[in-house]
């Protein structure tokens, strides 16, 4: 394999390993957040056994999370030296305005809520989390920021000069539309896995309580029900933002990445009305369908908004991309370089079908399945109801995080591998984007270490994760800010 | 004095002021990471009993991931207002850059991960890789400065007249020089002083007065090798009476700094290693304009093709980053400072609580 092939996988590897622990700190610091809110508020111990039991939870993914976002920061110099240097001038700003205005703001806050709790007054060290999450926010935001300008290169220009993209704008950078839609989507699906979570870990320990019969008991599932419950909302609530956010973002891919639409679809030939298939059974190289199960005008509607709309196949977007490559582009920078892109070439303008479509339909799937789980739990726990312990209840509670944080990796599977053969769209192709002085073998034995490292974390993280969620809600005691230097901290390393 | 008839891609007000901020992020991660590195570097050394362990580990738990922040906020700058800086050093120290990210993600994770199972060989385990990590991160840096003092030597890309890329690929072992070595093993020596004089200002009982103990030894050493590393720098790459100035000051610094460890004054102790490495840094990156640690291909210092001025930003960029850094590394000095503050207090084996008592970890 080249170099570049070994680039494109480690990038894979590692972004997709990284996001498994993103939407959580995302969400959970939040959501910890309210619950210590509710906390200080009414003084409900309940809330206090619930905050210090998932805000464990959260720091045993955190570490993760930050530990594994150092490599995405240094990959882009190491593996794509050409990419960095083509458009620093735009895209390095995001990136350093993420370390300089969030990164601060979340590692320093975190260090003082994880040990200021016998150090700080009560509400100020529940602004501490308060801090932390607003920075992982301001973090999402920065990335997804500069993300967006990858699939629609927008507010910038080609200087031939210096030979690279140049920025003309940041306010159209942030603006940009595709940031504008993909930043609430990403956030959404956040909640949706973080409050998956919360369900999942309280609706299990719900279940294997059952009816409580001891006064400890009956404290502990009350604290359960209530956080089955919250969970369940917000994974509801959070889902069908998701679908509202997913349906606009489609209508704007349709209108910035046509290609990509077709390729969720595996749509080769112009249809009006187009239909959606759920499923398709393809030839092995994706080029020709065999058979499929279609709902007529779906397609149509998701790309357009309109039943009846004109959704165009592949091939009549390969033939208008050939001829006239992005010479007509509404975009500055597509339009000033797409002479320099003719001379760099594109040999293939489609993406891979076969994981464009699947991944599209995974996503949807699992989104719309943790859904439905959260609707049953709530039916289910309705009115003081209590769950079924047992395999089916047990497997649902797995579910509820698992589905829609396997959905978003199929997500941004589909994003980023729809825009191929582009890294960024319509401007620069992948291809020509990889370092040149870097070698399969740095590559591939950094790609093997990687992933030995990463595995062996997983295995330490998951065992310590389940490890907490069996304990359960700990015994906690009211924290009081310490005047004696020589007391025991309430918490230590 | 400088290469002005470079095609320039901003004014060289700008470019100067970029590269100066660029320095001070790299001083704030080396100074604060840097005794945070020591620290952790010193758990399986210093500490004899576990709650002595703990405690060592407390004294930086709160802190070292905003330090960290520091190294990612150089990075992030480097890539916004040089890109091609960054895209050819990060490239071009590939796998000593991945060294550094191993070293970074298993110190990481180990700080949070030991306290959370009382088994003696999970923590031991998880010490040692918060000490090897550590000191692979330490090692490496420093090596690395001692290279960017040297000069990286770099060349356009075969088909890319844009794009330089470090020449030979790969250069690995062109790093380990006699020169980058004795930086490597400098560096780590600096740090561990660094490390236990403030191991030795944040502990109270018997070990702070064993932090006390390894400071003075481990200061003659780096003063000893400080003085060879500095002024063969000073005669490598000299860049006039400026350089050997900050020698002195940086030598000052540590001699100050072992003074009054063997005093029991802590404080000033260990403002002297963070002036040491104050004036160090400066010195180096003294060296590193407007070359930014390259040179051209060639015996001795060849000058650098790829250089602050053409590798930078365009104006518009580097204005905008310009007010971005104004406004916000003021708010964040200000709260790291308050963080500090709120655990000023010193540790010691009384102030750490006893385990929660925890079940077996399932498999």
């Amino acid at each position: 394999m080249s170099a570049e092939t070994l680039a494109r996988w480690q990038f894979g590897i590692t972004t997709v390993y990284h996001f498994f622990f993103v939407p959580i700190t995302i969400a959970m610091s939040m959501l910890v957040a309210i619950m210590q809110t509710i906390w200080v508020r009414t003084g409900s111990e309940k809330l206090l056994r619930l905050t210090k039991f998932f805000g464990k939870l959260f720091l045993i993914n955190f570490a993760m999370g930050v530990v594994t976002g150092i490599v995405q920061e240094f990959q882009f110099g190491m593996n794509w030296s050409e990419y960095s240097r083509f458009v620093g001038d735009i895209f390095g700003a995001p990136l350093a305005l993420e370390a300089l205005i969030a990164f601060f703001l979340e590692s320093v806050f975190i260090g003082l809520w994880i040990f200021g709790w016998d150090r700080l007054p009560k509400k100020v060290h529940l602004l501490m989390i308060w801090l932390a999450a607003i920075g992982t926010m301001i973090s999402s935001i920065f990335i997804l920021a500069a993300n967006s300008w990858m699939q629609n290169p927008v507010g910038a220009h080609y200087n031939a000069a210096t030979d690279r993209a140049e920025m003309t704008s940041l306010v159209d950078v942030l603006l940009n539309p595709v940031a504008l839609v993909t930043i609430p989507h990403v956030l959404v699906t956040a909640y949706m896995t973080a409050g998956g979570l919360i369900l999942g870990v309280a609706g299990w320990h719900l279940a294997k309580i059952g009816k409580p019969q001891t006064e400890k008991e009956k404290k502990d599932a009350s604290a359960y029900r209530w956080a089955t419950k919250f969970g369940a909302w917000v994974l509801l609530g959070a889902g069908l933002l998701t679908v509202i956010t997913g349906d606009i973002q489609g209508k704007i891919m349709t209108d910035v990445q046509p290609m990509k639409m077709a390729a969720a679809e595996a749509l080769w030939e112009t249809e009006q009305p187009a239909g959606f298939s759920v499923f398709t059974i393809g030839t092995l190289d994706g080029t020709q369908e065999v058979w499929s199960w279609k709902i007529p005008g779906v397609l149509s509607f998701l790309a357009t908004g309109d039943f009846n709309g004109k959704v165009y196949g592949i091939n009549d977007l390969v033939k208008k991309m050939e001829s006239e490559a992005f010479t007509n582009s509404d975009l500055v920078l597509q339009r000033e370089s797409a002479e320099r892109l003719a001379k760099v070439g594109v040999t293939d303008w489609v993406p891979n079908i076969p994981v464009t479509y699947w991944t599209f339909r995974f996503m949807m799937g699992l989104g719309f399945l943790a859904m439905a789980i959260a609707a049953w739990v709530l039916w289910v726990t309705r009115k003081g109801g209590l769950p079924t312990p047992g395999k089916l209840w047990t497997s649902l509670m797995f579910a509820a995080p698992l589905a829609p944080l396997f959905g978003i990796s199929f997500g941004w599977i589909f994003t980023e591998m729809g825009r191929q053969p582009f890294i960024v769209y319509g401007v620069l192709p992948t291809a020509a984007s990889a370092s040149p002085g870097v070698s399969a073998f740095e590559v591939g034995l950094s790609m093997v270490l990687y992933t030995v490292i990463y595995g062996a974390l997983a295995v330490v993280e998951v065992g310590l994760f389940m490890h907490y969620v069996k304990l359960g809600l700990p015994d906690v005691s009211e924290p009081k800010v310490l005047t004696d230097d020589d007391a025991p901290l309430s918490f230590a390393y | 004095m400088f290469a002005l008839e470079v095609a320039g891609n901003a004014p060289l007000a700008l470019q100067g002021l970029w590269f100066i901020l660029i320095a001070v992020l790299w001083i704030g991660y080396l100074v604060l990471e840097g005794f945070d590195y020591g620290v952790a570097m010193l758990i399986p050394f210093l500490g004899k009993t576990e709650k002595e362990k703990r405690v060592i580990v407390n004294t930086i738990g709160p802190v070292w991931d905003g330090n960290e922040v520091w190294l990612l906020t150089a990075g992030g700058a480097t890539f916004a207002a040089f890109p091609a800086w960054y895209a050819t050093l990060f490239s071009g120290l590939y796998l000593p850059l991945f060294l550094v990210l191993v070293g970074l993600i298993i110190r990481g994770v180990a700080f949070e991960y030991r306290s959370k199972h009382p088994e003696a060989k999970w923590r031991n385990a998880f010490d040692w890789m918060a000490s090897i990590g550590s000191f692979v991160v330490t090692l490496v840096f420093g090596v690395g400065f001692a290279n960017f003092i040297l000069g990286l030597p770099v060349a356009a890309a075969a088909n890319n007249p844009s794009l330089y890329v470090v020449t030979p690929s790969p250069y690995f072992w062109q790093l380990f020089s006699w020169f980058g070595l004795l930086g490597g093993v400098c560096l780590v020596a600096l740090f561990l002083f660094h490390g236990s004089l403030f191991l030795a200002l944040k502990t109270k009982g018997e070990i702070h007065d064993r932090a006390t103990a390894f400071a003075g030894k481990v200061g003659l050493v780096s003063i000893g090798l400080g003085a060879i590393f500095l002024v063969s720098q000073n005669l490598l790459h000299p860049i006039g009476p400026l350089g050997w100035v900050l020698l002195v000051l940086a030598a000052l610094g540590l001699v100050s700094a072992w003074w009054f460890n063997g005093k029991g004054r802590d404080g000033i102790a260990f403002i002297s290693t963070t002036a040491t490495v104050l004036f160090v840094a400066v010195g180096i990156f003294a060296t590193m304009w407007p070359g930014l640690g390259f040179k051209g291909v060639g015996d001795g210092l060849v000058p650098s093709p790829l250089t602050a001025m053409n590798a930078s930003s365009s104006e518009l960029t580097l204005t905008l980053m310009t007010v971005a850094a104004c406004v916000f590394v003021p708010i964040v000095l200000a709260y790291t400072a308050w963080a500090y503050t709120v655990f000023r207090r010193r540790l010691g084996v009384e102030n750490i609580p006893d385990d929660e008592p925890a079940p077996a970890l399932a498999g």
